[in-house]
């Protein structure tokens, strides 16, 4: 029934659209230049003529120009350090450190240019000491034409759940894998997704020596077979007779509302080049990695599973170790499983790694990261809370590991024991992570394998393990209550390099309290208590928060380190917080010492490092 | 030679002036916002969904930044989510929430709105690329876009009582743009 609607086979629309396209951008990019400059030439030569070029084609970009927008943002982030070695902050010669970025982005309807200027005077206390003085380390240009974007010079870019290919920016923490080259998207048809990329990656305000070249290419099985759209053209296909079914997919989203099955796959393949210089070992040049990918929905279930082999990529590791000039292929395999309906939420995930590190340089640090190629993401909860996000927060292991995580969220209805009259919420959430079984070969003579690994075999040793609970309420309309509950082990030797430490049990205790004392004002508190016999012993933290909504916050924070064997190093970490938001723009102030992780106050979630000392936040978007 | 930079450069200055003036004489408009950018983020199936496609025939939107570890965000989105029937009601509003959470928390994100019984449309941007195109640095960060889709305010941070604020202004906006004569203004939320 649909192809007696259409005018022209499709092959030759695309081809009449491919011409109108070059000669658009031939006419843009030349000709409209060549007959300026030569009316600037005739003004030159004849005087009468003066101007009368600026007057042609200022009035033939003018229209477009007067579509052009201009947004950005900025954030500066200055500190003044004290010394205090109690706490482990050593002295700053600078005394002060500041770091910036602006963003500066251009939009002219399907056009878009940016660039990034960034300074570090020097970088912040626990920043990547490579990020050293100023400069403009982000530009791009990108052209949007229908179903095509092209974009040269910078940008970030992902393939699937990024296990062979992620490049992203974490200002927070000054990582920053940027590309720059050139990126290619393009939908050939309704359901299929494809991605070219050729580029280098940044490393700080240069970029590793590798050169990446990838593709990736997604389709949408419903999509590919009912003309049901996503992407750009729903006018069009509205018209035909599955209009139904079209509202239905491009309209939320919720998982649970359709009984219908979908389908989504896709691959992608990225190849690393990077020279041999190595005169011991015969490396190879060129490394390329793979990964397939399948997504299944139906009714509230969903399935995600993906599986990366990576080919054999030695990068040097302590001398005699299995690590060292591993000859060994990578491989990861990540799955994720769902289920959920109004008031009820259950995933479960998995994921095994093996030999997974992948750099564009093969002498690039690990600590601080520098130039990952592949994103590995860590199979346990990302805490907000103080004590359980700064103390012991768990890092992926690339030489390999196995992890399993499981979360339950669910509704207490209302008029129940628990639930009360308002309901109540319930989160279990429950992780695991484990070495990968291995069996030495002792071959570093010869083929350097180094070991074989039963894929199924989990090791035995823990890295991390956590239960937690937490169980949040409305007691009154102005009264909110939030309880958690979590005991961890962690294994410090591993997650953190330390020697003969080995593993923290740890239980964590957690109230928040939220009261709103008037329409505009009210305060937030919370107590913390972390015990644990080993490391540093017991903790506690108590913050109070008074906002004033929308502009004003003071907090006033505590971490008292009362259990520590140590008696001189039983210290308080104590911090206040002041900030001012006026819309965009936020101005804070902060004082005392602190510690590094994800800091959530007045509001806002960021990244940041350990310090003492009094800073100046701002940041602004506009 | 000096006359021929002169008339090199006279141009660009022309042009500078073109510009300016087209920028400053157009009153009609003051509340013209920026335009809401075209991103490729994901549905919560995983589906590729591209923003251009954000609509709501003719009323606000609000979209707000959000990510599963950001409790501020969580506290936003459940008010909004208490509220949300009662506004949909009194302005035609619709509420669309981004998250911003990677793969490693992605999985997460639909048992947790629907274990919240989130009403919304609730999409994923797990590489950022939304949230770099509207320069948001720190979530949360709300916006609200007019009729015609332009974002008209935008907001960074969550304290309570800021979602009265927004309901003001998204009532403000849906006196303004609705000349029907049947959906009357509405009191304020007390």
């Amino acid at each position: 029934m649909k192809i007696i609607h259409r005018k022209k086979p499709r092959w030759k629309v695309k081809i009449n659209f491919a011409i109108n396209f070059i000669f658009q951008s031939l006419k843009n990019i030349f000709v409209f230049p060549v007959l300026y400059f030569i009316l600037v030439i005739m003004g030159g030569v004849f005087p009468k003529w003066k101007g009368f070029g600026s007057a042609v084609y200022c009035q033939s970009i003018e229209q477009t120009l007067r579509q052009g927008e201009i947004h950005g943002n900025l954030q500066m982030d200055a500190q003044y350090y004290n010394p205090d070695s109690a706490i482990g902050a050593p002295p700053v010669p600078e005394k002060i450190l500041m770091n910036g970025f602006s963003n500066i982005n251009y939009t002219n309807q399907n056009f878009s240019a940016g660039i990034r200027y960034e300074s570090y005077l020097n970088a912040l206390q626990g920043f990547p000491s490579g990020y050293r003085g100023s400069g403009f380390p982000y530009r791009y240009a990108s052209f949007t034409n229908k179903n095509l974007t092209v974009t040269a010079g910078n940008y970030y870019e992902q393939f699937g759940s990024g296990l062979i290919f992620r490049s992203y920016e974490e200002r927070g923490l000054g990582y920053d894998n940027a590309m720059d080259g050139l990126r290619i998207f393009y939908r050939p048809y309704s359901g299929i997704y494809m991605k070219g990329l050729i580029g280098k990656m940044r490393k700080y305000f240069t970029y590793g020596e590798g050169i990446l070249r990838g593709t990736d290419i997604e389709i949408n099985v419903n999509e590919l077979f009912s003309h049901e759209e996503s992407g750009q053209e729903q006018t069009l296909v509205n018209n035909s007779s599955d209009s139904s079914s079209i509202s239905q997919s491009i309209n939320p989203v919720i998982t649970g509302k359709e009984n219908k099955i979908k389908f989504i796959f896709g691959g992608s393949a990225i190849s690393k080049y990077e020279k041999d210089q190595n005169s011991t070992y015969n490396l190879p040049e060129n490394v390329a990695a793979f990964a397939g990918r399948a997504n299944l929905i139906y009714n509230g279930f969903s399935l995600f599973s993906e599986y990366a082999y990576k080919m054999n990529d030695p990068y040097p590791y302590q001398s005699g170790s299995v690590y060292d000039y591993n000859y060994k292929p990578g491989q990861a395999f990540l799955t994720q499983a769902s289920y959920s309906k109004p008031g009820f939420g259950i995933s479960l995930s998995a994921k095994r790694t093996d030999n997974m590190d992948f750099r564009t340089d093969r002498n690039a640090k690990s600590v601080p990261p520098e130039l990952l190629i592949n994103y590995m993401p860590p199979l346990t909860r990302q805490h907000t809370y103080n004590l359980l996000a700064t103390l012991y927060p768990y890092a992926s292991q690339s030489k390999g590991e196995m992890a399993f995580q499981g979360e339950l969220i669910y509704k207490l209805k209302k008029e129940t024991f628990l639930g009360g009259k308002r309901g109540a919420n319930i989160l279990i959430n429950v992780s695991m992570v484990n070495n990968i079984d291995t069996i030495h070969l002792n071959d570093m003579d010869t083929t350097r394998i180094g070991y074989r690994s039963d894929f199924f075999k989990i090791g035995r040793d823990t890295y991390f393990k956590d239960f937690n609970i937490e169980f949040s309420k409305k007691i009154t309309d102005k009264l909110k209550m939030i309880l958690t509950y979590a005991n961890l082990a962690f294994n410090i030797d591993v997650i953190q390099g330390k020697v003969n430490k080995g593993m923290i049990y740890s239980d964590v205790g957690i109230l928040e309290i939220q009261y709103k004392i008037s329409k505009k004002h009210s305060i937030r508190s919370e107590i913390q208590n972390l015990i644990t016999k080993k490391d540093q012993g017991d903790w506690a933290t108590g913050i109070l928060e008074y906002s004033y909504s929308p502009n004003w916050f003071l907090a006033v924070m505590d971490q008292y380190n009362y259990g520590n064997k140590d008696s001189n190093k039983r210290i308080h970490y104590y911090f206040f917080s002041l900030g001012y938001t006026l819309e965009t723009t936020r101005f804070i102030i902060n004082y005392g010492k602190q510690r590094a992780g994800i800091f959530c106050v007045g509001g806002v979630c960021r990244n940041v490092p350990a310090s003492n000392g009094i800073s100046l936040t701002i940041l602004s978007s506009f | 030679m000096k006359k021929f930079l002169l008339t090199f450069f006279i141009p660009l200055f022309l042009f500078k002036i073109s510009f300016t003036q087209n920028g400053t004489s157009e009153p009609k408009n003051p509340e013209k916002g920026r335009i809401l950018p075209s991103v490729n983020i994901n549905t919560l199936e995983g589906s590729t969904f591209n923003t251009g496609k954000i609509s709501n025939n003719g009323k606000p939107i609000i979209i707000s930044f959000w990510a599963t570890w950001c409790s501020p965000c969580k506290k936003e989105l459940n008010t909004l989510a208490e509220v949300y029937d009662d506004w949909k009601e009194k302005t035609g509003v619709k509420l669309i929430a981004i998250s911003i959470d990677d793969s490693r928390n992605m999985g997460k994100v639909a048992p947790y709105v629907n274990g919240q019984g989130w009403d919304f449309e609730v999409y994923i941007d797990p590489n950022s690329n939304f949230k770099r195109a509207l320069n948001v640095i720190n979530v949360p960060h709300t916006f609200l876009l007019n009729g015609q889709k332009e974002i008209v305010w935008e907001h960074n941070s969550y304290s309570p009582g800021d979602e009265d604020i927004l309901f003001g202004l998204i009532q403000k906006m849906a006196n303004s743009e609705n000349h029907s004569p049947k959906e009357t203004p509405v009191e304020g939320k007390n």
